[in-house]
């Protein structure tokens, strides 16, 4: 039974799909029931295939499409870290989804796509061989577009262009690097330290060069510096899609893969071996700084947001490039972390655009005193990015460092120490104006929010203290990240 | 009579009924196409069963008498052939039988001309897939070059008409040509058949005469810098024809191309260096023209210059069948996905421009008209042309890319990726129309309605899609050959 766990959690979605993209556009109460039901579905699929997996088993469906190259799904420990934080965010954002759409257009269109997307943040957690991720990975590219230039303005369509002229030039690079993998290597199926075997020794030059093909495929789609240039662009998208597909999905499928390129299909040895880790390491450290520095420049409020994700997501670069088991504890962990941080403070960003048409920095005084609610959830998110204790971003940055000096790279804590100013530098300003400043007399109101507007960023931002007050709870997202770990370095 | 023939003489005797009965043709051109996929399906599990079959018309066998041959690859293009043609011809049923708005000056005459125009279409090309020889191949050429340019003249619009005539001169210069080459391979080794071309391969007259063959195919594949003729032909034909133009009748002359590279042994090999060199070119020029083409219909015409460009390139570098590489089979993977993704998306081009009332792509955000099935169809179709997974096209890519990552072939890999990147450009202008919304929909705008248009479209678009997951079968089916 639980063998065909994989394939109906993918169904959840991707089957999904369609049907929302056929419903007629005013048909809303049967989209939202439609919406929810698959949501809440997947997410009951995702605890039991968690079950299946703590307890040992690895649901593995193949299919063979040609001769040398399978559709492989297969669920293990590291699918299901990816798998929960989507499954739990993609319920939170579908409803707030549903909120924020109430009375737009082309919502069958953007509910249809927005689902597709899940399904491919389902395929590329599951995949189970380099070509399974890549289809999933495409589909990604594929599925996002329309969500991006969904307002339709001329500003939308030129960030789309852009959008996809990065992201389809990854994949590009992404294909060309796989097909060269197989061709050297057969069958590339993901494995615990990787499955290059001798290969790392006689062919080192090619396995460089498919290594910069992969990661720079997966990179665009990671935000890696100097690849990032869509991802500020594409912030013209509606607020659930920055919150849920440009803070988690589409940036975390790209670290997702640097994962799996980095652990599963070279391994720590390789990667060490041909001398990888280091100028990966360096590139991740570059974009944490970049990202930051670019991130307090911007007075647009999701601009600012954007680019300290460019920064962020490095973090889980810079946990897989160290080559520690500490610092992978602290990426793998940061991966689940940044999600529910950076959605908070999306959904709230969405809020306060919504709620006062404030979409800039300099005009979110008194927020704190006009949406208290909303402005607490961002509060907890900026805090925790910044690196409070006990807040879940504290506990990333805490074994990132110590990972940096279990890999003797002490430099690692002063880059650590200067990216939490810098947080602390972009985020501190907004919250003095928020809670500090008074409100403007003439403050412009929009709509009147409702539940699902205001609860989903409340959720997150109690999942936030949860992840960090009860990191050693057995299913905290640090305790499955140590499990995932023992896996690789064991 | 063997079942095989029947292939051949059904259509072609159908077309004759459908010719001199109009009234009734509709129902002679549907009959005739459905039991003629049915016969290619059945003797495509024959292959796959028992090999491929392999027939001497009269008890005369080669090099003296008519030979038919079904091996896999036949097998498969014939399989596409109608396959498609089944799809297209309830499109024309549709447009032909009950006229809609737009369509209803072509309905008339779709209604006379089309169907026995299309029947001798398919039995020409069915003849083209079988023969065992060059002289029959030039034969169902001639049969094919008038119905084709038949099909293009239809709409009866003076563009159509003048793209005809250009069609029509195209065509018997490259018939031409070929019957000049077949003439010279008989003078150089007094056969004719398939078989012989590696003999041929290894004269010099023989290959001379190879040239000129190779030269006339070229002509009616399309293939730049003979290609000329082509964009505005397949541009101004009424739609149903346009599909069956670029997605099948191009496929004729680039198949028997195909068929003399594997056979021909290692004699061929500049021979293949020059239609890998002219496809590359032709992919490059093909997505240069489409980034430029300010009409839908078009730019669609300009993307299969294009793609007839990769598939070029993919038979030439492919070499013969004897160096096991596959590659080959990546040429027919990508015909055949090319073939279903051209026809979706003429067929789309076809519903989209009965809606706006032309094909301007700048007029394609059309404020009263939100975006229906054949944009949606037309989208998907171009994920299978850019070769997008988990697409057929992209699996015909992966194992070109594979093949030639094996023997370090960096520069075709490179050509590729160019290509693909572009055909991703000029696709995306007009997908990206296709997701309009907000400021560029009018409140009241409406969906179009649906039409049979949409869902033969969407049918096509959605089995290239699919195709891709199941490339074993016709990968399986291309296993099968004749030694």
């Amino acid at each position: 039974m639980s063998e065909f766990l994989p394939i109906a959690i993918l169904m959840t979605s991707l089957g999904v799909a369609p049907l929302i993209l056929m419903m007629p556009e005013h048909a809303s109460r049967l989209r939202t029931t439609v919406n929810l039901a698959a949501a809440i579905l997947k997410l009951a699929l995702v605890f039991w295939l968690t079950a299946v997996v703590v307890q040992g088993g690895s649901p593995d469906l193949r299919f063979t499409v040609v001769p040398g190259l399978d559709l492989h799904l297969q669920a293990n420990a590291l699918s299901v870290l990816f798998l929960a934080l989507s499954a739990v965010l993609w319920l939170i954002t579908t409803v707030y989804a549903i909120g924020y759409l109430e009375n737009g257009v082309d919502r069958s269109r953007f509910f249809g796509f927005f689902t597709l997307c899940v399904a491919s943040t389902v395929g590329i957690a599951m995949a189970g061989n380099l070509f399974t991720f890549l289809i999933f990975f495409e589909l990604l590219t594929l599925a996002t577009w329309p969500l991006v230039v969904h307002r339709g303005t001329a500003e939308a369509h030129r960030a789309g262009r852009i959008y996809l002229a990065y992201t389809l030039g990854g994949g590009l690079a992404l294909t060309v690097g796989t097909i060269w993998l197989y061709a050297l290597a057969g069958e590339v199926t993901f494995t615990p330290r990787g499955v290059l075997g001798d290969l790392a020794q006689t062919d080192s030059i090619a396995l460089i060069a498919i290594f910069v093909l992969l990661i720079a495929g997966v990179g665009v789609k990671a935000a890696l510096v100097p690849l990032h240039g869509w991802l500020p662009l594409s912030m013209v998208a509606p607020a659930p899609v920055s919150a849920l597909l440009h803070a988690v999905a589409v940036v975390k499928a790209g670290a997702f893969g640097i994962m799996r390129i980095v652990y599963d299909v070279f391994g720590i040895e390789s990667v060490q071996d041909l001398g990888l880790a280091t100028p990966l390491a360096l590139l991740a450290a570059i974009t944490i700084i970049w990202g930051s520095v670019c991130a307090l420049r911007q007075d647009d409020l999701k601009k600012r947001l954007a680019y300290s994700t460019v920064s962020q997501v490095s973090y889980i670069t810079l946990g897989v490039a160290l080559i520690s088991p500490l610092a992978a504890i602290g990426g793998l962990t940061h991966l689940i972390h940044q999600g529910i941080m950076k959605i908070t403070l999306f959904l709230a960003a969405g809020n306060f655009a919504e709620g006062h048409k404030v979409k800039t920095v300099s005009g979110m005084n008194g927020m704190g005193r006009l949406m208290p609610i909303s402005m607490f959830a961002f509060t907890i998110g900026a805090l925790g990015m910044i690196g409070v204790p006990p807040l879940a971003g504290f506990l990333s940055k805490w074994y990132l460092g110590a990972g940096g000096l279990e890999a003797g790279q002490p430099a690692v804590i002063a880059l650590l120490a200067g990216s939490s100013m810098l947080n602390a530098a972009y985020f501190l300003p907004i919250l003095y104006r928020a809670w500090f400043l008074d409100p403007p007399k003439d403050a412009p109101v929009g709509r009147n929010l409702g539940w699902m507007l205001v609860l989903p960023p409340a959720l997150t931002a109690a999942l936030i203290v949860a992840a960090g007050l009860f990191a050693n709870a057995p299913f905290s997202p640090l305790g499955w990240t140590r499990f995932v770990v023992s896996l690789e370095y064991l | 009579m063997s079942d095989i023939s029947l292939l051949v003489l059904l259509p072609l005797l159908a077309a004759v009924g459908a010719a001199t009965t109009p009234r009734t043709s509709g129902i002679w051109g549907l009959t005739a196409t459905a039991l003629t996929a049915t016969l290619a399906v059945w003797l495509t599990l024959d292959v796959f069963q028992d090999g491929a079959r392999y027939i001497a018309i009269s008890g005369w066998v080669a090099p003296l008498g008519i030979v038919l041959v079904a091996d896999g690859l036949a097998a498969l293009m014939l399989l596409m052939t109608s396959g498609v043609g089944v799809i297209v011809a309830i499109q024309a049923a549709s447009w032909g039988v009950f006229p809609s708005s737009c369509a209803s000056k072509d309905a008339e005459s779709l209604r006379a001309g089309f169907w026995p125009m299309w029947l001798a279409t398919l039995g020409a090309m069915n003849a083209l897939f079988l023969s065992g020889d060059l002289f029959n191949i030039y034969v169902a050429f001639e049969i094919l070059g008038l119905t084709a340019v038949g099909l293009t003249a239809l709409s009866g619009t003076r563009s159509a008409l003048r793209a005809a005539f250009d069609y029509l001169s195209a065509g018997l210069a490259g018939s031409l040509l070929l019957l000049l080459g077949v003439a010279l391979a008989y003078g150089a080794i007094g056969r004719v058949d398939l078989a012989a071309v590696p003999m041929l391969a290894d004269t010099i007259a023989g290959r001379i005469a190879l040239a000129f063959i190779v030269a006339g195919l070229a002509v009616k594949a399309a293939l730049f810098p003979l290609h000329f003729w082509m964009p505005e032909a397949h541009s101004s034909a009424t739609p149903v024809a346009s599909a069956l133009l670029s997605a099948l009748v191009v496929k004729g002359a680039l198949y028997v191309i195909l068929r003399i590279s594997i056979e021909g042994g290692a004699g061929m090999e500049a021979l293949r260096f020059a239609l890998a060199v002219m496809g590359a070119a032709a992919m490059l020029w093909g997505a240069w023209g489409a980034l430029r083409a300010t009409r839908l219909k078009l730019l669609v015409a300009q993307s299969t210059v294009a793609q007839i460009g990769l598939i070029t390139l993919a038979i030439g570098v492919a070499g013969d069948n004897l160096q096991q590489n596959g590659l080959w089979q990546a040429a027919a993977l990508l015909m055949l996905s090319h073939a279903l993704a051209k026809a979706a998306m003429f067929i789309a081009v076809g519903r989209i421009a009965e809606e706006l009332g032309h094909d301007r792509i700048s007029g394609l955000n059309r404020k009263e008209l939100r975006p229906g099935a054949a944009e949606f169809a037309f989208a998907i179709a171009s994920v299978s042309l850019i070769g997008l997974p988990p697409t057929a096209g992209f699996i015909g890519k992966w194992i070109l890319i594979d093949g030639l990552i094996a023997r370090d072939a960096w520069i075709w890999v490179a050509l590729i990726l160019i290509g693909t990147a572009l055909s991703a450009a000029y696709l995306s202008r007009v997908v990206s129309r296709c997701l309009r919304g907000g400021p560029h929909v009018a409140a009241n705008a409406h969906h179009p309605a649906w039409r049979i248009g949409d869902i033969t479209a969407l049918g096509l678009a959605t089995s290239a899609l699919v195709l891709g997951l199941a490339s074993a079968l016709p990968l399986g089916l291309l296993e099968i050959t004749a030694k």
